[in-house]
């Protein structure tokens, strides 16, 4: 599939302010959330603009955006409508979660129920998205569970390092340490999930082939010949995307460094440099942790598509699938 | 409304012979032109006179070779258009309504006043029946020529689709696949007409007829496939014959 870049800037971005959401909401449940007016402003506004800027970039892509709204209708049937829907329900706890969590327009028990609902709705969110590319049986890459699993833990994963990042550059000590064991920890089941995905994608048997796809299959090896067209067509630059396997052997090796391993390098290090009253060194990784989440999650998802394969190539020379 | 009908009153569709298409691309060329000037006008196209022409059509003609295990090969054309599922996957994706599968008849559309150009439905749609148009920004697709084959000013054996019409090999059939006594549904039921991508559990209303068996041309009395190598022997040759081979060998 085209790894278009709107989508991988959206699924990232609010994956990452998703994440934020959902452990702020648990640091309130934990009475450890710090309520102080500048650290609120610039947390909870960097989780909505993660929000906001993806939801916004994957409007970008559409043919039509000025008809987004209709998106909403058909909740019903279709993943994307139900992520839609979700995402706008969702900002409402969340929006006030945040007003009681800065401002304090309302007693914190209630901060805690609105920062539960909203982690749940933006769970739900990212499920919604997860299904959105999981449903699609023509994408045996992406039509597993592991799908969902990876949208799901990624999304809180990159969310947790950053916030562990930012609690510590305001010198809340115990949530940051919260927040770090929680990092760790999500790294830990990212890095699992991912290993899985990938062994799927090694190891599933073909749901579809060339002979099934022209019913041609019980004449024998069935190759193309002849294109019905000599230059390139939508389905082609749309879904006919194809990597060179060294290419991806080799991104999903930075995918794991700079995603995975890296990170949890920094957050164990920065730790000792923390607790060990080095709070600039330790800060300092942890701002590395944070870069290299972003650029081993961004390869992550670029080949999340790059190497997802279309039954419909199965008309143009692809074997099997 | 994206959410699909139970059961449809008919279910139109086509059935393409693969014994009789030549591949000779006149159905894709008819589909394009009729439509160009249909419900889903502009049929557009991208740099139509330039180096790279691109654009969008609603029919595709590939061609197969397979090869057995004996290594026999047996060329096939393979028209390739909307198949108007029954369980079609492109219209329960469709976030906003745009695509649809019609209740009278089975005909799947796109609603292209609504369509938001998300593309979702191409990537459901496991036959790549479905073509975006960049320039419209909204997702196009064979509308079994809805436009046509309802037709009233139309004279009556002119009212099936563009590319059943212009077929000259007589591929190409069109009918209700719903009726087990119709045209089509009988030619279905006597040549084995098959699904394709059965798997992806589509329930396509169209159906393929799969190429007869080939006579492969080796033994008996048919004509051989290849010249026999020169015979070297004079063995049984006439006297003239030898004395000409000892002066040229
Ligand atoms: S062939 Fe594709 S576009 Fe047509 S109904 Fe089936 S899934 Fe939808
Ligand atoms: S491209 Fe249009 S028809 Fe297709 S799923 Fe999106 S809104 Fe529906
Ligand atoms: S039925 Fe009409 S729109 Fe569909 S492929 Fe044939 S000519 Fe094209």
């Amino acid at each position: 599939m085209h790894p278009a870049k709107s989508v991988i800037f959206f699924t990232t971005a609010s994956g990452a302010g998703y994440g934020m959401m959902i452990w702020l909401g648990v640091l309130a449940a934990l009475g450890m959330l710090p309520q102080e007016t500048v650290f609120g402003i610039l947390v909870f506004g960097l989780a909505f603009a993660l929000i906001v800027g993806g939801l916004l970039s994957s409007t970008f892509h559409l043919g039509r955006p000025e008809r987004a709204w209709r998106a909403m209708s058909q909740w019903r049937t279709s993943w994307l409508s139900r992520e839609g829907l979700a995402a706008i329900i969702g900002f409402v706890p969340l929006g006030l979660f945040a007003l009681v969590a800065i401002f304090s327009i309302a007693d914190m028990a209630l901060g805690v129920v609105l920062g539960l609902v909203g982690a749940a709705m933006a769970l739900l969110t990212l499920y919604c998205t997860a299904m959105i590319y999981a449903s699609l049986k023509t994408i045996p890459a992406w039509h597993n569970r592991w799908t969902v699993a990876g949208y799901l833990v990624l999304g809180p994963m990159n969310g947790a390092v950053i916030l562990a990042f930012l609690l510590a550059v305001f010198g809340f000590e115990e949530a940051a340490g919260t927040m770090r064991t929680i990092a760790g920890v999500m790294i830990i089941i990212g890095l699992t999930v991912k290993t899985f995905y990938w062994k799927h994608l090694a190891t599933a048997p073909a749901t579809s082939t060339a002979g099934s796809a022209t019913g041609l299959g019980h004449l024998g090896k069935v190759e193309m010949t002849g294109s019905p067209h000599d230059q390139d067509n939508y389905l082609l630059r749309e879904m006919g995307f194809r990597i060179a396997r060294k290419h991806a052997r080799k991104l999903g090796r930075i995918a794991i460094v700079l995603g995975f391993w890296m990170p949890l390098a920094c957050l164990l290090v920065a730790g000792i440099f923390l607790d060990g009253g080095l709070p600039a060194a330790g800060i300092a990784l942890l701002f590395v942790a944070v870069i290299a989440c972003q650029i081993g999650i961004t390869a992550e998802r670029w080949l999340f598509f790059a190497e997802a394969r279309h039954a419909v190539t199965l008309y143009y020379g692809e074997k099997a699938l | 409304m994206t959410s699909l009908p139970k059961t449809t009153a008919k279910k139109l569709g086509l059935v393409v012979d693969l014994d009789i298409c030549v591949g000779c691309h006149a159905c894709a060329v008819n589909c394009k032109e009729w439509n160009a000037g249909a419900k889903s006008a502009p049929l557009t196209d991208y740099d139509p006179y330039g180096k790279k022409p691109d654009g969008v059509w609603f029919n595709r003609v590939h061609t197969y070779e397979t090869t057995d295990e004996a290594g026999h090969g047996q060329t096939v054309h393979f028209p390739r258009s909307c198949l108007h599922c029954e369980d079609a996957p492109c219209v329960t994706v469709c976030p906003t309504g745009a695509s649809y599968k019609r209740e009278e008849d089975g005909i799947v559309l796109v609603n292209e006043d609504i369509c938001i150009g998300c593309k979702l439905c191409s990537w459901a749609c496991p036959y790549g029946a479905r073509e975006y148009d960049e320039n419209e920004g909204v997702m196009k697709k064979c509308t079994l020529c809805v436009d046509k084959i309802y037709n009233e000013n139309l004279p009556e054996e002119s009212r099936v689709p563009a590319c059943v019409s212009t077929c000259p090999a007589g591929a190409r059939s069109f009918g209700d696949l719903g009726d087990p006594d119709s045209e089509v549904s009988k030619l279905v039921a006597a040549r084995g007409g098959y699904d394709l991508m059965p798997e992806q559990g589509t329930k396509p209303v169209n159906k393929y007829l799969p190429p007869r068996p080939r006579q492969d041309g080796r033994g008996g009395d048919k004509a051989p496939r290849m010249l026999e190598h020169a015979d070297d022997s004079t063995e049984g040759a006439g006297l003239i014959a030898r004395w000409v081979d000892k002066i040229l060998s």
